[in-house]
């Protein structure tokens, strides 16, 4: 059975792992956290299903941040770092054929995006955005430059530690995640207010891509590993016919 | 023990430049300017078109302006992932007041667990700044009262007052059909959010 065929349930998913929608310390969460608790919903066919994207839908350069916005003929300027790793379910199945999208700032720290005002320059060779396609065993790769800190308003001058953001379907719209990835030694990591917003130190660490010197390419790119882990499919022993509403 | 099983990986915030990866062209790039992902149906689609549109509001009465929403709907006929008609779409508010809007079909009916019809109606998942982990509910459409008061999802919402919050309200004038779907995070009228 096809991935695709098997429509059964989607195991529930572990809040209390998750950040809590309301954490004061990161302070834009205090106004936009839902006050009541979350209502509980069966999975019918619409969260059971998501949609599909291919190699059709990508761009040759997509999954590489270093040379798809390339202005002046030059490279993107920074630290060369491939990224990669696989998606998995929670039973370890592979996650196949999946849109692994991602956003970064440039090695300064700056966004190419209209709202960052940071003093750091823009690199005009250098836009942030890029995406890939799991293949058959779950595996994506992208090149790009590893993303500089940045500081932010929050508790007067908090700092980002490098990261990259994360945005992933899975198969199924139950399995919608979207998260960040940090990298392996980071000082900044532990005073963070938005890792921070994740209680668990175990859950912490799932977000911290190590460095694969066995792959790297040499005089070339460093390499990080990130796995990733989506929600799991149940198998569909008895179809259960609850009563009633 | 229990039997062990991998844990998913945390969600962290989509955070405020959550565009550059998902409307590039949104953000100020360069990349994928002809994409429209708000427009769900071209016109070869079978179906009712109509627009969905509305403002997501924080607890103080504010809009946000730099949410990202995803909307993800049956075809007219009740089929998810149907030939011609993804049913996917995702759109950023307007920067300066907060609205948003999808232009789709009007979806069909679809099975509830143990088979019954639910009312047509759309998923929407919100990302922003702010939003640790993304949030989850559905828009029904008040032209529609009938199956809603039978839809299965709707009626198990216990608090009955507020099934309303998920209800898309249609608005006055001629054109394509037009709903209204306003979110509130918080607060007395705070929409309801799925846990699935
Ligand atoms: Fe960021």
């Amino acid at each position: 059975m096809s991935d695709k065929e098997n429509l059964g349930e989607f195991t529930r998913r572990d809040r209390a792992w998750h950040p809590p929608a309301y954490t004061p310390q990161y302070k834009t969460s205090v106004l936009r956290s839902p006050g009541k608790a979350l209502v509980s919903l069966r999975q019918s066919i619409g969260e059971r299903t998501g949609p599909v994207f291919g190699h059709g839908d990508l761009d040759p350069l997509d999954n590489d941040l270093i040379r798809n916005y390339i202005t002046t003929g030059e490279e993107a300027i920074g630290e060369r770092i491939i990224v990669h790793g696989r998606v998995v379910d929670e039973m370890g199945r592979p996650v196949r054929n999946t849109l692994v999208e991602v956003w970064q700032a440039n090695a300064g720290g700056r966004y190419r995006h209209r709202n960052d005002r940071y003093l750091a320059p823009l690199d005009p060779n250098f836009g942030g955005c890029g995406r890939c396609v799991t293949d058959e065993d779950g595996r994506y790769f992208f090149r790009t430059i590893k993303p500089g800190p940045y500081p932010w308003m929050n508790h007067n001058s908090d700092w980002r530690p490098s990261h990259i953001h994360f945005s992933l379907f899975g198969n199924a719209f139950a399995q919608r995640l979207v998260t960040q990835m940090y990298f392996e030694g980071d000082p900044l990591i532990p005073l963070c207010p938005i890792i921070g917003t994740i209680p668990d130190k175990a859950a912490v660490d799932r977000l911290v891509a190590k460095l694969d010197m066995n792959e790297m390419v040499p005089f070339d790119s460093l390499v990080y590993r990130f796995d990733l882990v989506l929600r799991g499919r149940r198998s569909t022993f008895f179809e259960n016919r609850p009563e009633g509403n | 023990m229990p039997v062990d099983y991998l844990k998913e990986t945390p969600s962290q915030t989509g955070g405020p430049y959550v565009h550059i990866g998902c409307l590039p062209a949104f953000a100020g790039l360069n990349l994928r300017t002809q994409e429209k992902l708000h427009v769900l149906a071209g016109g070869g689609v079978p179906g009712e078109r109509i627009r969905i549109e509305g403002v997501v509001y924080d607890g103080s009465g504010h809009p946000l302006r730099d949410v990202m929403l995803e909307l993800w709907q049956a075809d007219s006929t009740g089929a998810y992932n149907a030939p011609g008609f993804r049913g996917w779409g995702r759109v950023g508010a307007d920067a300066e007041t907060g609205l948003w809007a999808f232009e789709t079909i009007r979806p069909g009916a679809t099975p509830w667990v143990d088979g019954r019809p639910q009312a047509p109606h759309c998923s929407l998942l919100l990302f922003a700044r702010g939003i640790n982990i993304h949030l989850h509910t559905r828009i029904y459409f008040d032209d529609r009262a009938d199956a809603n008061a039978a839809d299965p999802a709707l009626l198990s919402i216990e608090l009955v007052h507020r099934r309303q919050t998920l209800i898309a309200a249609r608005q006055a004038g001629d054109g394509i059909p037009t709903f209204r779907f306003d979110v509130h995070l918080q607060g007395a009228r705070e929409t309801v959010f799925f846990d699935c």
